[in-house]
């Protein structure tokens, strides 16, 4: 089962500094922007997004991740999860623009409950979502607003995003389960 | 006593040999290698061994009273099917059997189940409350001819009581079948105290607790010159305090159940109230003590604690749940795996064990025989060779309390001969219509 | 998770996984919006065969923070009282729907029977079974251990080398029981003092060191000294002679408080008695958790549940 690589290191570097600019542009700068990364892979990205926006912009926007394994609808379908810590940016949620930082946009459930715990935080002004790859196969009416790389897929097929933090190597490659 | 005649052949005695034997009106008629069968129905029984009917010392047969548990009928059933020609019954019914009008009634009803002789036993005080002595003369005297008297389930723990019935049933020969537990020290007892208790957070039964009382009532016994009978020993302590009252020349005698021969306190674990009886399971090396004082003699007879309980006294919390479990079908069987396979004693000693000495303890005639011309036809046979998963279709009582449900046991109970006619007929049960007709024709 | 039973049957890996779940629960309780949608559509019924507010009040809460339905079913006053045996109610808890029954009984293995006997489907989830266990009180112990050590960095720890006291009746404690397994687990060294009428006979296995002498436990400047609460009927079964002696020589008085060292931990499970057991100044003196192990108590109840309630069947990794 040969998995094939379909983005290295230096493309997602490249769709990193896109997402950034364009993150900027919609905003009209950087003010009133916040960074808020899905674990495990997406609190990563989000931090290389802050640093790219930094070195455009010469403007630190506030970082959080945001764990939402306790707002899943799917937690009676699989074992159990165990969630992973999540760390907001104090008192800055309110009024403010999120954008939400995941790896991969699938179903789009995983979004659905960020949005869910995100509310639990504070009411942002606007929430945007930033993802490296989508790949299709929505159940549920969520659409990405910065999108590293479109990857149409068929539903046997497993996209791996991997992340130098976590994983040692920057990479997607698709592998098929079938 | 019935008029049929059969011809055993092939069957091998508790002392080795092989022989044909010959049963006519409820006797032993004639022994010897290729019998004649005129007139008899034969029973092949080439590697079945032949053992004087079974007396078990200690039975509940919970009638009247508790016949939601068991009946007679239903309680001399399974003896039949465990290979038991003689039970005595418990004196722990409702009424108490503590006057001779429950004995006999006893008495009656085992007579007309006619699957085995049920002999009853007499309490020692009024209500088994252990304030005043029962009518035992009376008990002794009526038709039921008691010897045995029991409180068994409670201890006669008053020294001067204890000391007063051991000295009165020396006038009939009797003999106090002792429930030896210090009630003070096992107050909410439910297992034995120890690791596992301690563990478990379940109130211990001290071993002590039962020593104590055996070493109390052998120096009562031997003080005054009565007989005294231990009731299910379980402990090593146990075994030592009777072997130095034994060396002193006591006339005790004592009981160990088939599953204190077997099984350990480590079943607690799982808070299944199967493995709830009392005295309690005790731990490995208790096993291997009261083995081997079977095997040196120490420990006279093997007797079951039969103790029959409806599913709802079982399907319940550890503490909420009864005490007792049923043992008279899987007997035999726990007596092979746990003395005689592992070598301990032969089947002559078995026949000692689980028929002649109790019969001699009860002091009851026809029973416990060596089968011999002459002896009363009370005859078991028994086919070692198969090791079976034992399940519930394998009781045949009324409660399913059985331990052993779900363990591999050696053997199995062929044929039961009671008074000269089967009980249990090559691994079946006889039906009640049957056994009627059989006690109408003697 | 299938059930939480005892802290026996917990490896080192799984109560480490347990507490870090809790971290996470107690991180949602300083928000603003508490509640969480985890286990909407559960059903956690409450099963109390014995009196006790408090843990009840902390099963409730935690269940009604992670959304799930709470049941109470109180055996006092009930068809219970009126002979129902165990496997009747069991039942009515599965004719019902319960996904989770939190079940506290005087009976030691009763949450076993539940869970062993095929009556109900449910999780079943110990909160105090007799003299046996009580294996989230030793969860909340731990917890609140760990954090006074090892503050925002507790998750992925345990309490290796850490010095835990425990002083009592241990015989009749399920609190005890629990916390030697659950802390020795842990890397814990745990001491059990006491009056030897209220150690268990049989604690030879067990992985703790007994005593007999308070001051010179206290001497040995525990990480923790746990007291556990007397009952007062022992005082009429003869295990110790009058209240006055045990507080003499089993209580934490003002004089052993003031050797005890400024790091050490004072806790109890609660209800206090004090003047008995523990003094009022123990109690309420800055190194006392009492009140840290109510609060927590909330959240290692969440995450129980969460881990019962929320795979898909059995979890192999539990």
């Amino acid at each position: 089962m040969a998995a094939r690589t379909v983005l290295h290191e230096a493309d997602i570097s490249r769709a990193l500094t896109r997402i950034a600019h364009e993150i900027i542009e919609s905003n009209r700068g950087p003010d009133g922007l916040i960074l808020v990364g899905i674990p495990t892979r997406g609190r990563y990205l989000a931090e290389r997004l802050r640093e790219q926006i930094s070195r455009i912009s010469g403007t630190e926007v506030p970082v959080g991740t945001l764990d939402v394994t306790l707002y899943r609808d799917d937690l009676g379908r699989q074992p159990v999860r165990s969630p992973q810590p999540t760390q907001m940016p104090g008192d800055v949620v309110d009024g403010a623009t999120v954008v939400l930082v995941d790896d991969v946009l699938f179903s789009g459930r995983t979004i659905r409950a960020a949005l869910d715990a995100l509310g639990d935080h504070g009411r942002p002004r606007a929430v945007r979502l930033a993802v490296l790859v989508d790949r299709g196969h929505r159940e549920l009416p969520i659409r990405p607003d910065f999108v590293g790389k479109n990857l149409p897929s068929a539903q046997s097929e497993r996209i791996n995003v991997r992340v130098t933090e976590v994983d040692g190597v920057d990479e997607v490659s698709i592998e098929d389960r079938a | 006593m019935t008029t049929r005649a059969f011809l055993i052949t092939g069957a091998r005695l508790a002392d080795g040999r092989t022989t044909d034997i010959r049963i006519e009106a409820g006797r032993v008629t004639e022994l010897g290698a290729g019998l004649d069968a005129r007139g008899a129905e034969t029973i092949d029984a080439s590697g079945l061994i032949a053992l004087p009917g079974l007396v078990d010392l200690h039975t509940h047969l919970r009638e009247p009273g508790y016949e939601q548990s068991e009946t007679v009928l239903t309680g001399t059933r399974a003896a039949a099917a465990g290979g038991f020609t003689t039970v005595f019954a418990m004196a722990n019914t409702s009424p108490v059997a503590d006057t001779a009008g429950v004995v006999e009634q006893e008495l009656a009803l085992g007579e007309a189940a006619g699957y085995a002789r049920v002999q009853p036993i007499g309490a020692v005080t009024v209500g088994l409350q252990g304030e005043r002595l029962a009518e035992l003369g009376a008990m002794a005297r009526s038709r039921a001819a008691v010897r045995v008297f029991s409180d068994d389930g409670f201890c006669v723990s008053d020294s001067r009581l204890m000391r007063r019935a051991l000295e009165y049933v020396k006038t009939v020969d009797g003999v106090i079948a002792q429930h030896a537990q210090d009630p003070a020290l096992t107050v909410g007892a439910q297992m034995n105290e120890g690791t596992v208790s301690a563990e478990l957070g379940l109130t211990g039964w001290p071993a002590v607790a039962e020593e104590s009382i055996i070493a109390r009532d052998v120096l009562l016994a031997e003080h005054v010159g009565a007989r005294l009978h231990v009731c299910h020993l379980s402990t090593a302590g146990s075994v030592e305090v009777l072997r130095w009252a034994k060396a002193r020349g006591a006339q005790v005698t004592a009981e160990v159940t088939p599953h204190h021969l077997l099984l350990t306190e480590e079943l607690v674990r799982g808070y299944d109230p199967r493995y709830k009886v009392n005295p309690p399971l005790r731990r490995q090396e208790d096993v291997d003590a009261l083995r081997l004082a079977v095997a040196d003699g120490t420990i006279d007879i093997v007797a079951t604690d039969h103790a029959p309980h409806p599913v709802e006294a079982k399907e319940c919390e550890w503490p909420a749940a009864a005490n007792g479990m049923v043992g008279l079908e899987s007997a035999l069987s726990v007596v092979q795996a746990t003395l005689v396979d592992p070598g301990h004693v032969g089947w002559s000693d078995v026949a000692r064990i689980l028929s002649e000495a109790p019969a001699r303890i009860g002091r009851i005639t026809g029973q416990g025989e060596p089968i011999a011309v002459g002896s009363t036809a009370e005859i078991t046979l028994y086919d070692p060779s198969p090791v079976r998963p034992f399940g519930t279709d394998r009781l045949r009582g009324q409660a399913v309390n059985s331990p052993f449900i779900g363990t591999e046991l050696p053997g199995r109970v062929v044929w039961t001969f009671h008074d000269g006619y089967p009980t249990l007929a090559d691994g079946e049960l006889r039906e009640p219509d049957d056994i009627a007709a059989e006690l109408v024709r003697a | 998770m299938r059930h939480l039973l005892s802290t026996r049957s917990l490896d080192r890996d799984a109560a480490v996984r347990l507490l870090d779940i809790a971290e996470d629960m107690a991180d949602t309780q300083t928000r603003e919006v508490r509640k969480l949608p985890t286990l909407r559509g559960k059903t956690v019924v409450n099963l109390f065969f014995e009196d006790s507010t408090r843990t009840r009040m902390s099963f409730e809460a935690a269940a009604k923070r992670l959304s799930a339905d709470v049941i109470n079913f109180s055996a006092k006053g009930s068809s219970v009282s009126k002979g129902e045996s165990l496997k009747d109610t069991a039942q009515t808890l599965q004719a019902i729907g319960a996904d989770a029954v939190v079940i506290r009984h005087s009976a030691s293995g009763a949450p076993q029977t539940l869970a062993d006997s095929g009556w109900i489907q449910a999780g079943v989830l110990n909160a105090g079974d007799g003299t046996h266990e009580h294996p989230t009180q030793a969860l909340l112990d731990a917890f609140t251990m760990r954090r006074r050590r090892h503050g925002a960095a507790s998750r992925g720890r345990d309490l290796d080398g850490f010095r835990v006291t425990i002083v009592g009746d241990v015989l009749h404690s399920r609190v005890a029981r629990s916390n030697v397994w659950l802390l020795s687990t842990l890397g814990a060294e745990v001491t059990l003092v006491g009056p030897p009428t209220l150690m268990p006979l049989g604690t030879a296995a067990w992985p703790a060191t007994i005593g007999y002498d308070l001051d010179a436990a206290v001497d040995a400047g525990p990480d923790a000294l746990m007291m556990l609460r007397i009952q007062a009927e022992r005082m009429n079964d003869a295990y110790f002679p009058n209240a006055r002696e045990y507080s003499r020589l089993w209580g934490l008085d003002d004089r052993r408080l003031s050797r005890l060292p400024g790091r050490s931990i004072v806790m109890h499970p609660g209800p206090m008695n004090r003047g008995l057991e523990i003094s009022a100044r123990a109690a309420d003196d800055p190194r006392s958790s009492v009140l840290e192990q109510v609060a927590n108590g909330v959240s290692v109840r969440m995450a129980a549940l969460y881990l019962l309630l929320s795979g898909a069947g059995e979890d192999p990794t539990s």
